[in-house]
């Protein structure tokens, strides 16, 4: 009998640690967004049954502290394994030993080269890919058609030109007895997408360019940067078409039907759907003299310098999941962001989508401008808008220091 | 083992629990933010030693200057004005009875809210006409509008505003209880004696809610030294705008910490704001022991 049950336990002894030794267990982070999440979820199930043997477990993390945490766990041996990181995270986490290449044997570059947007080769170094997005964003249009119908404009028409977009915004434009702004033609909002549209997009329009060609230095002291900004501010101090901060931000006075039009990026969908009574649509960005531009940015997904042996190629195979065409479909339709692939997001189906066909149209032109410092660029172009909204500085004096400024942050880069 | 050695035993015991919470969670972390302010680390490398450079850099900085001076511009304006609100209202507030629950429940309810929702509420007050409350009002009177939020000299007293109306509350509680605490006898000694209204709140009200004015300034100028929250939440991507307008020392490290990840530099700032806080507490505590 105690034969037996020795006999017994060395039997389950042993295939314990053989199931322990099949399973691989490999964690994926992001950020906690629900409609994130639940995709990747959903991904995750699919990748299990057609890979078993392997199990993905997500953590997520609040936006706010998901950089902190992500810094603080991979040194100590913790953490991801495969780690979602925005693409301007790249340089910080290769320079210090984050991240890992993505294994050659499973990631052909000249396929990745020729099958992504163009920008995503950002995340390749040395002529390596370091990461890979599942989606991709830019930016649009979006107009209110009540709001355009109210004021005797077509609600199918929304403006194709800077000049259209003025001449629309000051006919949608509301004021009380006092002269008061009850209504805005545009919602402008410097802590939404102002900072890119202007800087990515009306810049280069006006004929200018942001950032030389290897983003190290400053470019838009030019006429044509100075010209774009004071096409900007002209809206709010000379037009009077809408002021900064109208209803304390964009997203809040497009959605109380209190704007006419706004500019941001498709992950406002789900926002925008959620409100009740809002009928809008969504155009590409106005050109200006026949010159288009658009702004890119994504997230993307990258294997962590902890993945070793199996979980190495677990994480691989992963990964290669989680950016094929069927799972950006499934992004795209859970999520609101564009396939990373040119053919899916080119595809006819996507193209002519009432609601993404504009942001893909944006993507082809679109550029992922690279950031020393996002979020200080961020401030000292809105500290440059506020020096001639508020200070009225001459838009000269304004963009040149700005640029001044700038290129101090650019040329901290190593 | 004696009674006393061993109850002193028990008591080094029981005091050894919180004694290595605070060693561990207090200060390890605070001498550790030090050696910090002495490196380069931006989080996901290695530290790096670097001396008294993140020092040098806030002397040269101009930002760090302009934020150290809205740091002490949010104390001297609002500790004034907050502390000599409170005590108005608590000292009128005391000598009446009719409906004094009820005055002393409204007048505590904003310590009660949250300060992230106070603070988009406030934002809405100051919007331009006619969304703005305030803004309404001017309109109303035939007076101008003001920029409020939107201008570099008057955001900060904006957010001061809106801060000294949420810790008005508290104040009022605390001040209450100090007077309460004044025996009637002190009072009714003096009225015998023939003394004024104004004689009395300077020569027995006022010296006696002393331990309670210490109490509140100490508290209020932390609270004022460390405000960040109303400011965060009540300008345009809470970065403490417009043009740096409003934006206190403790903004400034989060925004260099977790913005910017440049956490030598925000732990340098840290060791500032540790500075001026104990500098001002210990004043603070000396200027006014009570002298009794």
């Amino acid at each position: 009998m105690r034969r037996l049950l020795k006999g017994f336990a060395a039997a389950a002894f042993a295939l314990l640690i053989s199931a322990h030794a099949r399973a691989v267990e490999i964690e994926y982070w992001q950020y906690t967004f629900k409609q994130r999440v639940d995709t990747i979820d959903t991904l995750i199930q699919q990748f299990q049954a057609a890979n078993p043997g392997i199990t993905v477990k997500q953590v997520t993390v609040p936006y706010d502290n998901y950089r902190t945490r992500i810094a603080a766990a991979i040194p100590a041996g913790e953490g991801p394994d495969v780690v979602q990181l925005f693409y301007g995270w790249l340089g910080d986490y290769i320079d210090a030993n984050l991240l890992q290449p993505l294994p050659a044997s499973t990631f052909d570059t000249a396929a990745i080269d020729r099958e992504f947007f163009p920008f995503v080769q950002g995340m390749k170094v040395g002529g390596q890919y370091y990461a890979l997005p599942t989606a991709v964003r830019s930016l649009a249009l979006f107009w209110n058609r009540k709001l355009f119908k109210e004021a005797g404009l077509d609600p199918e028409h929304p403006p194709a030109t800077l000049e259209e977009l003025v001449d629309i915004a000051r006919k949608t434009t509301k004021r009380d007895s006092a002269g008061n702004l009850t209504q805005v033609g545009i919602a402008l909002d410097t802590a939404g997408q102002d900072v890119q549209w202007i800087r990515q997009i009306l810049i280069p329009e006006f004929g200018g360019v942001p950032y030389s060609p290897d983003y190290r230095k400053v470019a838009y002291n030019t006429p044509a940067g100075v010209a774009a900004v004071r096409w900007y501010t002209d809206l709010i101090t000379k037009d009077k078409l809408s002021t900064l901060g109208f209803l304390t931000d964009g997203v809040t006075a497009f959605r109380s039907g209190k704007a006419a039009m706004t500019i941001d990026g498709s992950f406002r969908l789900g926002a925008f759907d959620a409100q009740k009574g809002l009928d809008y649509g969504v155009a590409e960005l106005p050109a200006h003299d026949g010159r288009r531009s658009n702004f890119a940015s994504y997230w993307a997904n990258g294997i962590t310098s902890k993945a070793k042996g199996e979980k190495l190629e677990a994480a691989a195979k992963f990964l290669a999941f989680i950016t094929t065409p069927a799972a950006m479909q499934l992004w795209m339709e859970k999520v609101g962001e564009l396939p990373a692939r040119v053919a899916l997001a080119q595809s006819d189906a996507v193209k002519n989508n009432k609601t993404y066909g504009p942001f893909v149209r944006g993507l082809s032109y679109a550029v992922a401008t690279e950031f020393v410092d996002e979020t200080q660029q961020r401030q000292v172009m809105m500290d440059m808008l506020d020096r001639i909204l508020i200070k009225n500085d001459s838009a000269e004096a304004a963009v040149a220091s700005a640029a001044g400024e700038e290129q101090k942050i650019l040329d901290k880069r190593k | 083992m004696s009674v006393a050695r061993r109850q002193a035993v028990w008591a080094w015991i029981f005091l050894a629990l919180p004694l290595a919470y605070f060693g561990l969670v207090r200060f390890w972390p605070a001498a550790d933010a030090m050696s910090l302010s002495l490196s380069h680390w931006n989080l996901v490398g290695k530290r790096q030693f670097i001396g008294l450079a993140n020092y040098q850099r806030m002397i040269e900085d101009p930002v760090f200057w302009q934020v150290l001076g809205n740091t002490f511009e949010y104390l001297l304006l609002g500790l004034p004005v907050s502390l000599g609100l409170a005590f108005l209202v608590a000292y009128h507030l005391d000598r009446i009875r009719h409906v004094h629950a009820l005055l002393r429940a409204l007048y505590f309810l904003p310590h009660l809210t949250t300060a992230t929702a106070m603070a988009w509420v406030w934002r809405w007050f100051y919007q331009p006409a006619p969304v703005g409350m305030f803004n309404a009002w001017l309109q109303a009177l035939g007076l101008p509008q003001q920029a409020f939020l939107r201008s570099t000299s008057e955001a900060l007293p904006a957010i001061l505003v809106a801060s000294v109306w949420a810790a008005l509350g508290f104040q009022i509680v605390i001040f209450l209880a100090g007077l309460k605490a004044i025996p009637r006898s002190s009072y009714e000694a003096a009225e015998i004696d023939g003394a004024g209204g104004w004689q009395i709140l300077r020569e027995i009200t006022l010296p006696l809610l002393l331990p309670s004015f210490v109490f509140l300034l100490v508290t209020t100028s932390i609270g004022l030294l460390r405000i960040f929250d109303l400011v965060y939440n009540m300008t345009a991507s809470g970065d403490g705008g417009p043009l740096n307008a409003t934006k206190p020392l403790v903004l400034a490290i989060y925004q260099s910490a977790f913005a910017r990840m440049d956490m030598g530099y925000a732990s340098a700032q840290t060791v500032v704001l540790f500075v001026i806080l104990l500098c001002l507490s210990l004043l603070q505590l000396r200027l006014l022991r009570p002298k009794w």
